[in-house]
């Protein structure tokens, strides 16, 4: 039986891994190469670094830490950040990523999806969805690297999921922002109307504060894999308790 | 020395590196002389059967590689190049083994792509790149096509349908899953391979 995941993300900006609340006041965690083989050791299933700055900032993020990542790293990984171009998306995957996650420049230019698809699969293709509720329906926001630049992109979030799927996404990563930072659980009623006409692989996103809250997003929202960042950077779960504890409450876990 | 095949479309360095960590020597070739002298072969595989098989012929490596005579292993698409036939394009394999690689059946509950950690089940557990591994090992797949099980099949997985994971003839192996991202399974199932 296939495994549910567990995803630490790195939250990267120039090379050095950072956690904020809400997109706010962001706190550097340390080295990237430092962290990846950490979470390795700790029994991470896969790893997800986002270069939060580069799609505001249009850059794209560097392929030397990258190369370096791949170098010692023995499990799959997903780099995000500005990937504009098929161009792009090949630097970084011939780089050793094995994924690469789109979010803003998706928004901008869809057709970056069947593109990428086309070209190197749907496995490689993850688009990442920053999501919003607002008067009752929930909406798609971009360029949220930055609280300056974070900005409504005037899409229904089921909308979007849809097309993406139709266009080639391989896994969908859904960020509740209403959740992100704050602890108190994914957005589970958010996870579950998305799960509904999600039939790629979807990973939740944004709230995560304590085990039961990774057994809620598996059991209730039935998605494959649980993200979270902060509270396995502070050092408030680590990532084998975690598996023991989903275990034990019978969701299939790789100990 | 190991000669990594260079199909232009795969993803080569992952393999590259977890050949390094293993503390051998690689190079990434289309020269059909280096293959035919290489003391191992991969033909790792990430992309699409049709454009890979195009890249294969196009370099003129198809007679090359059905005349290897060292070992040689397959990853996902690469193993599913060693079929006669895929469902994905459709394409010609290169007819290394009797069967064909089908579209994984959509049932409800199980998305497409196949990706995670799955657990092996060994058909064969005398096959020498299953050494020191055991029934319920994970290791990473992500993929959407497959070999159904048959007389090649040496591992399996479990995913709605009974998907083949490990197979081999004679000299020709090939993993559906990542070796070169399957953590301690992988890195030993690739050693064992290199031994060989």
């Amino acid at each position: 039986m296939l495994a549910k995941r567990i995803i630490p993300c790195l939250d990267v900006r120039n090379g050095v891994v950072v956690k904020g609340v809400k997109f706010k006041d962001h706190v550097e965690l340390g080295g990237v190469i430092e962290l990846a083989q950490r979470y390795r050791e700790a029994g991470a299933d896969e790893l997800v670094f986002y270069d939060i700055t580069a799609s505001a900032e249009r850059r794209t993020v560097a392929t030397t830490w990258i190369e370096q990542v791949a170098k010692v790293i023995d499990i799959p990984f997903c780099v995000a950040g500005g990937i504009r171009s098929v161009e792009d998306a090949r630097r970084i995957l011939h780089s050793g990523a094995d994924k690469v996650s789109i979010n803003s420049p998706a928004i901008e230019n869809p057709d970056l999806i069947d593109k990428l698809a086309a070209e190197f699969g749907n496995q490689c293709v993850v688009i990442g969805i920053d999501s919003l509720e607002q008067e009752g329906d929930y909406k798609i926001w971009k360029y949220t690297g930055s609280e300056a630049t974070a900005q409504n992109a005037g899409k229904r979030t089921l909308d979007w999921v849809r097309e993406v799927q139709e266009r080639g996404a391989g896994e969908i990563v859904l960020n509740c922002m209403g959740a992100d930072g704050t602890k108190q659980g994914y957005d589970i009623r958010q996870l579950q109307a998305v799960r509904e006409i999600c039939r790629v692989p979807l990973v939740a996103s944004g709230g995560a504060g304590q085990k039961s809250d990774f057994l809620e997003a598996f059991q209730k929202a039935r998605v494959d894999a649980g993200l979270a960042a902060g509270i396995f950077h502070r050092g408030e779960l680590s990532i084998a308790d975690l598996k023991h504890y989903l275990d034990s409450m019978g969701v299939i876990v790789r100990l | 020395m190991i000669a990594i095949i260079n199909t232009a479309v795969a993803n080569l360095s992952s393999v590259a590196h977890a050949i390094e960590r293993t503390g051998q020597s690689y190079e990434i070739t289309t020269d059909p002389e280096a293959i035919e002298k290489a003391s191992h072969v991969i033909l790792p595989g990430v992309g699409h059967a049709q454009a890979s098989m195009k890249s294969l012929e196009d370099l003129g490596l198809i007679p090359v590689i059905r005349g290897l005579k060292q070992p040689v292993l397959g990853i996902c698409l690469g193993m599913q190049l060693l079929f006669d036939k895929t469902a994905e394009g459709p394409s010609q394999g290169l007819g290394l083994i009797a069967g064909s690689v089908e579209r994984i059946p959509e049932v409800e509950d199980l998305p497409l792509p196949h990706m995670g950690w799955n657990s092996l089940d060994l058909d064969d557990p005398s096959s020498p790149l299953l050494r020191g591994i055991f029934a319920g090992d994970r290791v990473y797949f992500v993929h959407s096509y497959y070999a159904p099980v048959g007389p090649y099949t040496r591992a399996s997985t479990q995913y709605g349908s009974k998907i083949s994971a490990l197979v081999s003839r004679d000299n020709f192996f090939g993993t559906q899953f990542h070796p070169e991202r399957s953590g301690l399974v992988g890195d030993a199932i690739l050693r064992n391979f290199l031994t060989l």
